[in-house]
């Protein structure tokens, strides 16, 4: 039973629940267990709260013992990545600086769970301050990607992607700043969505880079994704960049869009540098929907591939360099005691706290941004930034989305790239665009190599039509049964 | 116009107050040297006609209501503080 139990979908868990056969402390007790039993491997949670989730779990059941559930999700736990602010419990970003955190107040996604009954369940690992793309950044602990215990989860959300492939949860949130959703779940084999800008409010996200960060759901099946996507999204007052836009019921509209559609191929994306294993997976994906009546058309986004992840690089850092100036050790926060004079604080706080990757940003935003060269590096990227969204809208007039690898490789090696940055950059690059044009994204299973890796189809949507987008990526899941293998652990 | 060979470690991290060490200082320059380089390339594009984008969807003049709404209560809102005393934070003398 508990295997069967922990790797149901939300839909089917809430149609049990419904009945009256499970209740949701019999599921959280589950996923407790297995996350007792496979974290010490795994090392996909920062910390969780037992007491706290049982508790969530019986009022849950009291509410459908009173004929006042909430709905699908009322009882199903979801993990929640350490950057999610849930009032009463740690929020630590990964790093040294909050080590020692205690969030006083929700997000506003940690709020529409409750609303919905949902459970917030941990704080999932994540590279510090979700700057990175394996999860070795993370100043407490390195996930293993539960597939190969050698190799990486991806990042920064290497948590949330780990935890819902290994059953330790049955949902998660993460944040996608430039591939961090999509990416991991890409590694992981599960599924991965990274929303339009402004679809889900950030307030309560800590902030990486601000034009760029979104939330976004993991799920094992991209009708889980739908539900979950549909609790969280919505405008908020509390987030002046969230859009004032009618959110549909996601997974009814995954039924009424049967396709078939106008899929395009970005040429410039299967160029040198895509590992020819995964190159295969995606032609295949490619195939079913040509062979299944949707029509395939080649685009190019010749700006986007060659020069997303410089105009990357220069604004998520510049944006970042600003965010990370308010950790100074006076308010909240890591306050270094070797520090002898009020301006010392500063200098040595942030030596002490923050870790090599997000020094290494900070000092390339800081650099861009001074006195000099703003106009060459950030004016310059946010006017080719203007250039990489030009890309997407004009093959848009063609087609209705885009298909495309995740990432140039499955999950590598611990270790292979943490002392190269620009290599770990790199990895980025089919991602990223995305997060510069405001478009919205999802990773889901396409396929396994030889060595038994996940490898995900990155379908890219338009802005606000997630709907069309997850019942793409839904008519491809409806075919195939990579969903339904999970990693043995 | 800006170049790779002009960063200098020692001018930014002062800007962005952090205190790197000898070791950090050499690593990062040799690191982001390799970023600088490789970022050189948006010099190729012609940006002359193009506006540029802070965000993806350009929204302006968000309003909000000049309504009082309940905020934290001190004690919780200070409940990160390093320091504190008498409902303030404590820090270093500043000014003596």
């Amino acid at each position: 039973m508990s295997s069967d139990l922990i790797f149901k979908s939300a839909t089917e868990l809430a149609a049990l629940l419904e009945a009256r056969e499970l209740s949701s402390v019999e599921l959280a007790t589950e996923l407790m267990a297995r996350t007792r039993a496979v974290d010490g491997r795994v090392q996909a949670f920062n910390s969780f709260d037992e007491a706290d989730t049982l508790a969530q779990a019986r009022a849950a059941d009291a509410r459908r013992d009173a004929g006042q559930a909430r709905g699908p999700l009322d009882g199903i736990p979801v993990g929640i990545k350490d950057v999610i602010a849930v009032a009463g419990q740690p929020l630590t970003a990964s790093s040294r600086m909050l080590a020692d955190f205690v969030s006083p107040y929700d997000a506003t996604v940690t709020c529409r769970l409750k609303d919905a009954g949902a459970i917030p369940w941990g704080r999932l690992n994540m590279d510090e301050f979700a700057m990175g793309s394996s999860t070795e950044n993370s100043a407490f602990r390195i996930t293993a990607n539960p597939w190969d215990l050698t190799r990486v989860p991806g990042g920064s959300s290497g948590g949330p992607a780990a935890a819902v492939a290994a059953g330790e949860t049955i949902l998660a949130l993460g944040s996608d700043t430039g591939g961090s959703i999509r990416q991991p779940a890409s590694f992981c084999g599960v599924v991965g969505l990274k929303p339009t800008y402004g679809l889900v409010s950030r307030y309560g996200l800590i902030a990486f880079a601000s034009s760029l960060d979104q939330i976004g759901p993991f799920a094992r099946t991209v009708e889980d994704a739908a539900l979950l996507l549909g609790a969280i999204a919505g405008h908020d007052p509390l987030d002046s960049t969230s859009c004032q836009i009618e959110v549909p019921d996601y997974r009814a509209e995954l039924a009424r869009r049967p396709g078939p559609w106008k899929l395009g191929v970005p040429k410039e994306y299967f160029s040198a540098g895509l590992d020819s294993e995964v190159g295969d997976a995606i032609r295949a994906a490619i195939e079913f929907y040509r062979a299944a009546g949707s029509e395939i058309r080649e685009v190019s986004l010749p700006v986007a591939a060659e020069y997303a992840v410089s105009v990357y690089y220069i604004i998520a850092t510049a944006e970042a360099s600003s965010n990370l100036a308010r950790y100074d050790g006076v308010r909240y926060g890591h306050r270094s005691m070797a520090a002898t004079d009020a301006v010392d604080i500063y200098f040595k706080t942030r030596a002490e706290g923050f870790g090599p990757e997000v020094k290494r940003r900070i000092i390339l935003g800081t650099h861009v941004l001074s006195s000099g060269y703003y106009d060459a590096y950030y004016l310059r990227a946010q006017k080719v930034r203007t250039l990489i969204r030009q890309d997407f809208l004009r093959a848009y007039q063609e087609v209705d989305a885009l298909l495309a690898p995740v990432a140039p490789t499955a999950a590598f090696k611990r270790g292979e790239k943490s002392s190269d940055p620009l290599a770990m950059y790199l990895s980025d690059i089919y991602t990223i665009s995305l997060n510069l044009a405001g478009l919205p994204g999802v990773s889901i299973p396409c396929g396994f190599t030889r060595a038994g890796l996940p490898v995900g189809l990155q379908i890219i949507g338009q802005p606000f039509r997630e709907a069309e987008l997850l019942a793409i990526a839904r008519g491809y899941e409806q075919a195939h049964d990579w969903h339904t293998r999970h990693p043995s652990l | 116009m800006a170049s790779p060979s002009d960063f200098n470690i020692d001018y930014v991290a002062n800007l962005a107050r952090l205190a790197l060490t000898a070791q950090e200082k050499e690593t990062f320059s040799r690191q982001l040297g390799d970023v600088l380089q490789y970022i050189e390339k948006l010099r190729e594009v012609d940006v002359g006609q193009v506006e540029p984008t802070a965000h993806a969807f350009p929204m302006f003049n968000v309003w909000a209501e000049d309504q009082s709404r309940p905020g934290l209560p001190v004690e919780v809102a200070l409940q990160n503080a390093p320091a504190q005393r008498d409902n303030m934070i404590v820090v270093p003398v500043v000014v003596e």
